[in-house]
Parts: structure tokens; sequence; C-alpha cells
């Protein structure tokens, strides 16, 4: 596969309902250029997978959405992000309020090294959201129903975090990601490091969420691109290639490089 | 030749590899054996020489405590009894009882006691004043030659160093019971002193611990802040490049240079006063900072970078961040590199000769501007002088140092395995 120059995304990129708006956006490494002019809705209430191939910018563009690049020294970032209409790269704005309204969920489940509880109570915390212990004891009580944990650790809240199993840890980090009330849940691969069954439990879990919160996932797997999402975003070698609804994705693809990936001939 | 199949190569390789490997471990069993043998010399020699400076000789007296002589009374004031002539009242019991012919065998029968022991006498009539006009039985001190003839020399019948006279009186106290040795109490509870028998630890340990404490005030906060700033919040550019490679010279930097700095700075500039644990506090954290800044810093780096995301993630702010979860998880590799730099400094002894820490000082420190010396200075004092009583003070002060080091060490193990359980 060659590489296009200056490609235009094909299929509906934008949405009418958008919660995050991505205009034109270039990412560097130093010199090398990871994400090629990428402009892309993401709609309320919507679950949108980001797919293609290992290095195709997919990590790279869903972690500019909550400015998680920051902290990398030599990543520059160009264009528009819209959050509610808000360039969140505007030099005024502060990372940290947006950081509380886009929450993210990585690959690897990363508990604190503290109890279950004070995992789940430490975004609440810093953000200052519960005025007092039983306001707080809620928010933790909540946020672990909605992860679907709840039953499984209501009994031992102030053990560790770390000693609970791969699947149930992955989903301690969704209810502390939620805990923190975000409107945007970002999830990178959540589910790349899990058992089939903790990633059933996973998928629900999403389908649940959509209807308070807008997602967007990166995934290797395209049958969880297709399970969950709404709509499917393809990457390749950091251009968008085609953004469609997912059937229609899965189904009738619109660009040959879709087609030929979600058939397997690479990735 | 048949040719053989990958199956028979690797099995004839095998041997090989497998020698290769017994090999390399004999090498480590070896270099390890090599390191404890050179720990049991060196334990083994300073142990043979060291543990005799723990017992003191000591020749039981029976004197009258006369008043009159003394010019003290029971009602005496305490400047009065501190004034007495204690001493002259031990020689004019000594001659009564010996008898010495002649000037010369005077001298050598009221040298066979030590100057201390008319400290004990006082420090007994100061202590109970009915004692006055009464007949009291001490264990006196013995002078540090008769100390050191009667631990070593008498068993190997080496009499050189004692008079003919001197012997009879010698064995006629041994054969009565009154000279015997006792744990030396002294070598604990005294500061420096010209008299081997006289001299002890105390001040020296004193002053160390000043030291010490006056390095780890400093350099600890120093040091931590430091290790924070350059690893999480410093821009990665020249300067800081720079700063991080003058940081690694400095831990190389030889220790005298630091002392030098010290006299320089500290004492010429600043006026700090000299000999004190103050000033060998500040040249002994600026030996200690490289060390607690590198081992800070490669604490931090160790902490996982995806804890560091999932706060991020959650909208922590970058103090948050180091604050909540990466200082919580440095902290214990922090406190093993620190508490390894204190034991460094511990035994640090050129840089302070350079600022007067080498001074005989005969009091104890009371606080850090008091003058003072260090246990691994005071070894080299004591190393150097002339009395045979020194060498085995010597390789006393040597054990305590070393007990102090493996307390420090094994703290910093245990520390490290305590705090790293809270998993």
């Amino acid at each position: 596969m060659s590489i296009i120059e200056n490609h235009q995304t094909d299929g509906a990129p934008f949405s009418d309902n958008a919660k995050l708006r991505a205009r034109n956006v270039q990412v560097f490494y130093g010199e090398k250029q990871a994400i090629h002019d990428v402009s892309l809705d993401i709609g309320a209430n919507e679950v949108i997978a980001l797919i293609g191939p290992s290095g195709c910018g997919k990590s790279t563009f869903l972690r500019c959405l909550n400015r998680m690049n920051d902290t990398i020294d030599i990543c520059n970032i160009q264009g528009e992000i819209l959050l509610d209409g808000e360039n969140i790269y505007d030099p005024k704005v502060d990372v940290v309020p947006l950081r509380a309204r886009v929450g993210m969920v990585f690959q690897k489940p990363n508990p604190f090294p503290k109890s279950i509880y004070d995992n789940v109570a430490y975004g609440p915390r810093i953000h200052g959201l519960a005025s007092s212990r039983v306001e707080l004891d809620e928010i933790v009580e909540k946020s672990l129903q909605r992860a679907g944990l709840w039953n499984e650790v209501k009994d031992r809240l102030h053990s560790p975090g770390t000693g609970l199993s791969g699947g149930q840890q992955q989903r301690l980090c969704i209810a502390r990601t939620i805990a923190v009330d975000p409107e945007v849940i970002l999830m990178d691969e959540p589910c790349s490091a899990l058992d089939p069954i903790a990633t059933a439990k996973i998928e629900e879990l999403i389908d649940e969420l959509r209807e308070n919160y807008t997602i967007a996932i990166v995934t290797h797997s395209m049958q969880q691109a297709a399970r969950v999402s709404q709509r499917t975003a393809y990457f390749h070698m950091g251009q968008l290639i085609e953004v469609n609804p997912t059937d229609q994705v899965f189904t009738t693809p619109q660009h040959s490089l879709t087609e030929a990936y979600i058939t397997g001939r690479f990735g | 030749m048949t040719k053989l199949t990958t199956r028979e190569k690797v099995e004839k390789s095998m041997a090989k590899r497998r020698a290769s490997e017994t090999r390399f471990r004999a090498y480590g069993v070896a270099s390890v054996l090599f390191g404890l043998l050179c720990l049991v010399v060196l334990f083994g020699d300073i142990l043979s020489k060291g543990t005799s400076a723990f017992s003191q000789t000591v020749i039981e007296q029976t004197l009258t405590i006369d008043g009159d002589y003394l010019n003290i009374s029971a009602s005496s004031t305490e400047d009065e009894l501190k004034f007495a002539n204690f001493e002259g009242l031990i020689k004019r019991h000594l001659k009564a009882t010996y008898q010495p012919k002649g000037r010369s065998e005077r001298r050598a029968l009221y040298g066979m006691i030590s100057a201390g022991a008319a400290w004990q006498i006082q420090a007994a009539v100061l202590d109970d004043r009915s004692l006055i006009g009464k007949e009291i039985t001490l264990p006196l001190l013995a002078d540090d030659a008769v100390d050191q003839w009667f631990k070593h020399d008498r068993e190997r019948g080496f009499n050189d160093l004692m008079s003919e006279r001197q012997l009879q009186w010698l064995n006629g106290w041994i054969d009565n019971g009154q000279m015997y040795t006792r744990f030396n109490k002294l070598f604990f509870v005294n500061g420096d002193s010209r008299e081997p028998e006289l001299a002890g630890i105390r001040g020296a340990i004193t002053g160390t611990f000043l030291t010490l404490l006056v390095t780890f005030l400093l350099s600890f906060p120093v040091g931590v802040a430091a290790a924070i700033y350059l690893e999480e919040f410093a821009p990665r550019n020249r300067f800081t490049e720079l700063v991080e490679i003058n940081i690694n010279n400095l831990a190389a930097v030889p220790s005298i240079t630091f002392g030098l700095l010290g006299l320089a700075i500290f004492i010429n500039m600043f006026g700090v006063a000299r000999s004190t644990p103050l000033v060998g506090g500040l040249v002994l954290t600026l030996m200690t900072l490289p060390t607690i800044i590198i081992s800070g810093r490669a604490a931090i780096k160790a902490v996982p970078p995806s804890i560091r995301e999932a706060a991020f993630g959650l909208g922590a702010s970058k103090m948050q961040v180091v604050f909540h979860h990466v200082l919580p998880l440095a902290l214990p590799g922090m406190l093993t590199g620190a508490i390894l730099g204190m034991a460094q400094a511990l035994g640090e002894t050129a840089p302070l000769l350079m600022i007067g820490m080498i001074a005989f000082v005969v009091d104890v420190p009371g606080f850090i501007n008091d003058p003072s010396t260090v246990l691994p200075v005071q070894i080299f004092l004591w190393s150097d002088s002339p009395e045979r009583a020194f060498m085995e003070r010597t390789s006393g002060a040597i054990m305590v140092l070393l007990g102090f080091l493996i307390v420090m060490n094994t703290a910093a193990v245990w520390l490290r395995r305590r705090l790293e359980r809270r998993w």
C-alpha cells in the first residue's frame, strides 16, 4: 500500500450533534509527522470506534482529545479540537479541568497502589466533588455499580486495587474515570490485556455507558468495533481514510484500504 | 562425513554451553568467597585487637579520706571539694603503704595509678560527704602502662617495661586479689584525653551524631527537592543537561576538596565557627547531596509511567501527580539512597580534617556550635598516638563505627522492605 497524499476522508466524518470536533489536526513527534490533517466529529452519546493497523495514529489522535500528548516533550500538535465549541488547544485552556471533562481509560489496567475505595475516590477528592464523607461514599458506590464491579468488591473496598483480576482492574479504572463524571470517555484498547469473558463484560458496560457519555474507543478487534460502536473511523498511516456508520463500514466499505483492512489482508 | 541434524548440532553444543555456565558460576562463587575472606580478616584483626579496649585494669586500695589533710569537711562547698588535693592524698597513702625508697621508686609507684584515680575519689566524696574522715575501699584506675602489662604482657612473661620493684608491687596486688579488670565504662562516657585509660568516645559519638543530624536535615530535603525538580519539572535543555553532568561530577570529587571548599567558604567567608558539627555538617551535606539526588532521581524514574498517566487522565495537576503518586512510590528508594549517603558521611575523615575537626577536644559537645570531633577523626587521632593503650582503643572505636554502619545499612534494607510492602 502506498502512501496517499492529502487524502480527503471518505464517508461522513461530520456530525450534526457533535460533542467534539477535530479540525485539520496534525501531530508531529519531533520531525516525524504522526497525524496528517485529520478532521472528525464525535457525536454526543455515541460510541465511535477508531480502527486501523498498528502505528496508524489512532491512539495518538485519541490522546490529542484530552491533551495527554502534552506530557510528551517532543510532541507538537496543530489544528483545532473543539469541545462544545471551545478549542481545547487554546493557550487559555487549563488541562486539569479539561481532563476532568474528558476522561481516559488506558490499554493496560493501571489502578493506583491504593485501596479500591481510594482508587475511585481519588478523582472526586482532587476535584472537590464531594462535600462530605457520606457523599464521597455515594459517589464511590454509584461509580462501582455503573462499572459493574460493586457486587464483586463491596465487601473489600479497603483492600488493594492491585489485588483484583485483570478484568476487574480494568472495570475499576473505568469506575475511577466515571467517578469524576466526565462528559467524554476515551478508551485506548481497553480490552487488549483481557480474556474474552472480561472483554464481554467491558463491552456490555460500554454499551450502557453510552446513555450518559460520549465514548471514543481505539480497538484492534474489528468484532469489538462492530459490537460496541455506532460509527467507525478507519486510520491509515496517520490519515483518516474513512468514517461511516459501523454497519456500513463492515458491510460496504467505501475505500479500498478500509476493505483491505477489515477483510484481513493486512493489519 | 554425515551431515548433522539440527537436533544433533544443538546436543553437541550443549556440553560447551554447560561448561561455560559452570565456569561462570565458579568465578562468581570465588569472588564472593574472596570478598568474605577479606571481611573476615579485617573483622578478625580488629576484634582481636579491639576487644581488650572494653576492659580496664583497676587496683583496689583502701585509704582514709583525711579531712584535715584535704582541708575539707562535710559542710564544705562543692568548689572546695573540687579543689581539694585528692592527688596528694593518694600519693600520701601509697607512700605510707608501700614505702618506696628514694625519689625514683616513689615516682615509679605513683606512676602506676592513673591520674584519673583522684577524680574517682573526688566523685565518691561529692556523691556522699559522710565519707570524709572514713576509710574507703575503691578500685582505682591503673595507669595505661600497668593496664597493658596486666592485660597483655603478663601472660607472655614480657616484663621489660616494668622495674624490679614495680613487679614486686604488681605481683603483690595480683596475689592479694586487688588487681583485676572490669568493664571499661569510661570508654563510653568520657571525651578524649591524653591519658589512654581516661580517653573515651562519647565526645566523638556525640559529635558524629550532631554532624550527621545537620547533614541529614540539610541534604535530604534539598536532595529530594532537587531530584523531583530535575526529574519532573525541569525542561530538558542545555542548562539542565549541564546541571546533570555537574551533579554526577560532584559525586566523584575527592572528599578533601570539599574540606578545602568548606574552609574557604563556610569558615573564611561566612565566619562559621571551625571544628564544629555545624560546619562539618555543611561540608558533608555538599558531599552527600549528589548521592541523594542521583538515587532520588533513579527512584523517581522507577515509578511506572502508567501510574502517572492514570493520575493525569483523571485531571490531577502536575503537583498532585508528583506528591500523591510519584513521591510515595519513590520514597523508599530515596530513603535508602539517603541512608547510604549518610553511612558514607559517617565514615568520612578527610574533609573534616580541613575544617579543624581534628582538634583535641576533651568536652562532649552539647550543641552544633560546640567544638567537637567525629568518630573516624578520633580513630585517626588515636592511631597516631604513641601510647600502646591507644592502639586497642583505636580498634575499639573502629568496632563502634562499624557497628553504627551495620545498623544504618540494616535500617536502609529494613526501611525499604517495610515501605515497599504497601503494595
